[in-house]
């Protein structure tokens, strides 16, 4: 496969950024879309020019690094990490176009590469559960229901890549932050905390830029978890319940 | 001998060695542990619960890692499960059997006391992980489920679907998180760390290069912990992530920790096979498939054939055309062999030429039985997302043809030598979790690389580390102090030597050539020929690195090429003791198998008469030989015995 692809090129957070044109060639429908990155930044080193950086580790779909915005979609056009992704996605000629995520709390660091550290933040403001090494008693001494945990689990899947927030034009944190807190509002071990977490975690998320649920279920569309709507209804129905009848004094 | 290891190990019966061991140790009272400064350099399932737990006592811990978030440590990605020794089936599991296991299965090379607090504390793990929220798999009761794995007859595995290391790994990431909101823990990330700084013998801290500015900067403690994994990615492709390195733990040995059993390196028998020369890693199948996957090749050479050209397909292939090879071979244990015994015994059928795959390099793992016995959807139910993976990267639909498999590197039992207490040969410097070589021997079994972590951070460093700082006491060493500012001066030149080079070879080139040779010298099985032939090939490569790489750009901003050319001369040094393990090790034993040594049915043949020892290997300085230094293994309370799964 022969193809063109546009790329954002940024020097640093402050610099200002452009689109470059590039070509490759010789690319293997086998290969994963960041096989074929690697492949681009081999010749533009051999050729004495700045490879492209972008985040990237596991490179099986669970790490969450990897963030490529790809012809206009998280991760490209299929719902998978962009580590997964496969050149046979693609046709020979085709023009692709690659750009980092797009959202006032995720600045870029270089190039494709950007900072999420927001996200490492919401989840400091409560996303645990307040249990010191060594405290825990018998594991089977709170039995959890089967259809519980499983949907608990559902909701831990999250890979904190932020697809979700890279898809909404809001630019909206809510189905991340919504993930959480249902995660640990099914479970018995998340009941202490439970209002202060809801409270605290959008206090944070709101602190940090996060735009507000655009509805348009462009988070949904995209994540490659299949995190579903319904943390953002518990999410909303968490924080309400929490304001209305918060243990803050 | 002259140079003997001493591993500090308890005295008296092994069933008390640790809470004996703990009572003695020396304990900093709770004002007092504001007082001193814990570095952590890693993230991981080791690093995440010893910053968190070392917090949660009141120490100030500084935590290091490269990623952009401390929740990304490749520990994410283990999918399989977590040892313990619950019994909760009631199939007559005991923290003995646990230990008699894992020491059996790393084929009687690793430490009898440490492998026991292993099987210990492994139960208290899974308690701390529920407590925490860690969404297990559970019955439709609530009790917690449990599947089996490898090397063992019991089901002690706990599992959060596919994606067990993920979930431990963002349990212990949210006990971090809430250390680091209640400022007890400072939290570096893409930061790494390139060497340790020791004074007066001790190690007080580390240098790292800020990777966004390419700030070199110093840290100060009064002891330092290296949770930072293994070194598979010496292999160039392997299982790792591709950031995962040696170079943090190398540093730390030229520094005068010894690294011991570096050949010790574990080939995971169920991996996607190779599809092209541009590969970047390979991707595990979890061993969990091998509870409901029969693994088979055609009985012919002529089908095997017929099928690597496409005239062919597995499902033509009739039940008496096919070769169950491990449920013949080994009829107690049959596809739930050990790891090393499953990996070698594929390669003998790829070499017999009954291998598939357009390559001929892979087996069959086939689920179609499975099937048919519990229904489509209870298999989807315990293996979903590792079936869609393999179909995502494959294009094929493992529902309908058996998955192709073929051994990879995956994990390397080797690492950093560490006393019962988990400290190096450095005061002051620990190794945790799988950048330590202590629990697993030869051979690591199937879930019990998270088991290790987690024991290391969560249950073994915040009793052990105390009894050192106690005995150092709280006076602090600062950055000020010269061997900070000589260390970070040879750090920079390092960098300023590598980025004057300006060669024509890239960094993926040269480590492409490195993990040639080390998979087909150090690999699966090896010789002293082919091993005499790596040690001069590496050195060939290594003097290509200083001639003719080529790293662009400058070393004061962003630059991965920089970063990976750090990574892999370190790995270049690395591979180069490897080989030298692995020709002084004149035995075979677990992962390790040297091809001189085996018995008439192709096992494993080991000498426990001369080489039931740890080897140890000390720097010596660049271009000198590494000084051999053993560990002598006492077996007090296991009988050492033919490891068979016969």
């Amino acid at each position: 496969m022969k193809l063109t692809l546009k790329i954002w090129r940024q020097k640093s957070t402050d610099t200002e950024g452009r689109l470059v044109d590039y070509v490759v060639d010789k690319i293997s429908e086998d290969m994963s879309f960041l096989e074929m990155l690697d492949v681009l930044n081999e010749d533009l080193i051999k050729k004495g020019e700045d490879p492209v950086t972008f985040d990237h580790d596991c490179r099986e779909g669970i790490c969450g690094t990897c963030s490529l915005y790809i012809n206009g979609r998280p991760h490209g056009p299929t719902r998978i990490t962009t580590c997964q992704l496969h050149m046979r996605t693609f046709k020979d000629g085709e023009t692709i176009t690659i750009e980092p995520w797009r959202a006032k709390a995720f600045p870029v660091v270089k190039d494709l590469m950007v900072n999420r550290s927001s996200f490492d933040r919401i989840i400091q403001a409560g996303g645990y559960v307040s249990v010191n090494t060594g405290s825990a008693r018998d594991a089977n001494e709170t039995p959890i229901g089967k259809e519980i945990a499983d949907e608990a689990f559902n909701s831990a899947t999250c890979i904190a890549c932020g697809a979700c927030v890279a898809a909404c034009k809001n630019a909206s944190a809510m189905l991340f932050v919504g993930a959480k807190i249902s995660q640990l509002a099914m479970l018995p071990q998340g009941q202490p905390e439970r209002k202060r977490r809801a409270e605290a975690m959008v206090a944070q998320m709101d602190a940090e830029g996060f735009g507000a649920c655009s509805n348009t279920m462009a988070c949904v569309a995209e994540c490659p978890k299949s995190i579903s709507m319904a943390n953002i209804v518990s999410l909303n129905r968490e924080y309400i319940g929490a304001k209305l009848t918060s243990n803050q004094v | 001998m002259e140079n003997v290891l001493d591993a500090k190990i308890p005295e008296g019966p092994l069933a008390e060695k640790w809470s004996k061991h703990k009572f003695g140790l020396k304990l900093v009272n709770p004002a007092n542990k504001r007082k001193y400064d814990v570095i952590v350099v890693g993230s991981g399932l080791a690093g995440a619960s010893a910053a968190a737990s070392l917090a949660e006592l009141g120490y100030n811990v500084k935590c290091f890692t490269f990623h952009d978030s401390p929740r990304r440590a490749h520990s994410i990605a283990a999918q399989g499960g977590i040892n313990a020794a619950k019994n909760y089936q009631n199939d007559g599991d005991s923290v003995y059997r646990l230990f008699y296991d894992t020491i059996k299965g790393g084929d009687f090379r690793a430490r009898e006391a440490n492998v026991y607090r292993l099987a210990e504390v492994s139960v208290n793990i899974i308690d701390q992980c529920v407590a925490q929220g860690v969404p297990f798999a559970r019955e439709y009761g609530g009790l917690l489920a449990n599947r089996s794995f490898g090397g063992a007859q019991v089901s002690r595995t706990f599992y959060a679907r596919g994606q067990t290391g993920q979930q431990l790994l963002l349990g212990a990431y949210s006990a971090l998180s809430r250390q680091i909101a209640a400022g007890k823990v400072k939290m570096y990330t893409r930061t790494e760390m390139l060497d340790t700084v020791l004074v007066d013998g001790q190690a007080r801290g580390i240098v790292t290069r800020n990777l966004v500015t390419g700030a070199i900067e110093s840290h100060a403690a009064h002891a330092v912990l290296l949770c930072t994994g293994g070194y598979g990615n010496v292999f160039f492709l392997s299982t790792n992530a591709m950031n995962c390195n040696v170079t943090a733990a190398w540093r730390a040995h030229k520094r005068g920790a010894y690294f011991a059993n570096p050949c010790f390196t574990q080939i995971h028998p169920t991996c996607i096979p190779v599809s092209g020369h541009y590969q970047s890693k390979l991707t595990l199948m979890s061993e969990s498939l091998r509870n409901d996957g029969r693994i088979w090749v055609p009985k012919t050479k002529e089908d095997a054939e017929l099928i690597r050209q496409g005239k062919k397909s597995p499902l033509d292939l009739k039940e008496d055309e096919r070769d169950y090879f491990l449920e013949r071979k080994y009829p107690s244990f049959g596809n739930l062999v050990p790891r090393d015994v499953g990996s070698r015994n594929a390669k003998y059928m790829c070499d017999e030429g009954r291998g598939v795959g357009s390559t001929g390099l892979a087996v069959y793992m086939d689920f179609s039985d499975a099937i048919k016995r519990d229904g489509e959807s209870v298999i989807s139910a315990k293996y979903g997302n590792l079936f869609e993976m393999y179909e995502t990267i494959t294009g094929e639909n493992p529902y309908k043809v058996p998955m192709r498999i073929f051994p990879a590197v995956h994990y390397t039992m080797g690492g950093l030598w560490v006393d019962y207490n988990l400290m190096t040969t450095v005061p002051g410097l620990y190794a945790l979790g799988e950048a330590n070589f202590s629990d697993h021997g030869a051979n690591r079994l199937g879930a019990s690389a998270l088991m290790q972590g987690l024991a290391d951070g969560y249950f073994v460093i915040p009793y052990t580390l105390g009894d050192y700082l106690a005995t150092i006491g709280p006076a602090k060493v600062t950055t000020d102090h010269p061997a900070f500012k000589q260390v970070e001066q040879e750090v920079s030149e390092h960098i300023s030597k590598i980025m004057a080079i300006n060669g024509t070879k890239t960094v993926d080139e040269i480590h492409r050539q490195l993990g040639l040779i080390m998979w087909d010298y150090c690999g699966m099985s090896r010789t002293a020929e082919g091993l005499e032939k790596a040690r001069m090939e590496i050195q060939k490569l290594k003097n290509l690195f200083w001639t003719d790489l080529k790293v662009l750009g400058t070393h004061t901003e962003m630059n991965q090429t920089l970063e990976k050319a750090m990574r892999l001369w370190d790995f270049l040094e690395l591979g180069a003791l490897m080989v030298e393990d692995a020709l002084t090790r004149n035995e075979s034993c677990g992962g390790h198998f040297r091809e001189e040594y085996q018995t008439p049915d192709g096992e494993a043949e080991r000498n426990d008469d001369d080489f039931a020892f740890v080897s140890a290997w000390k720097w010596e300085g660049p271009d000198k030989t590494q000084t051999l230094v053993k560990e002598n293994l006492q077996f007090e309370n296991v009988k050492l015995s033919k490891r068979s799964y016969k």
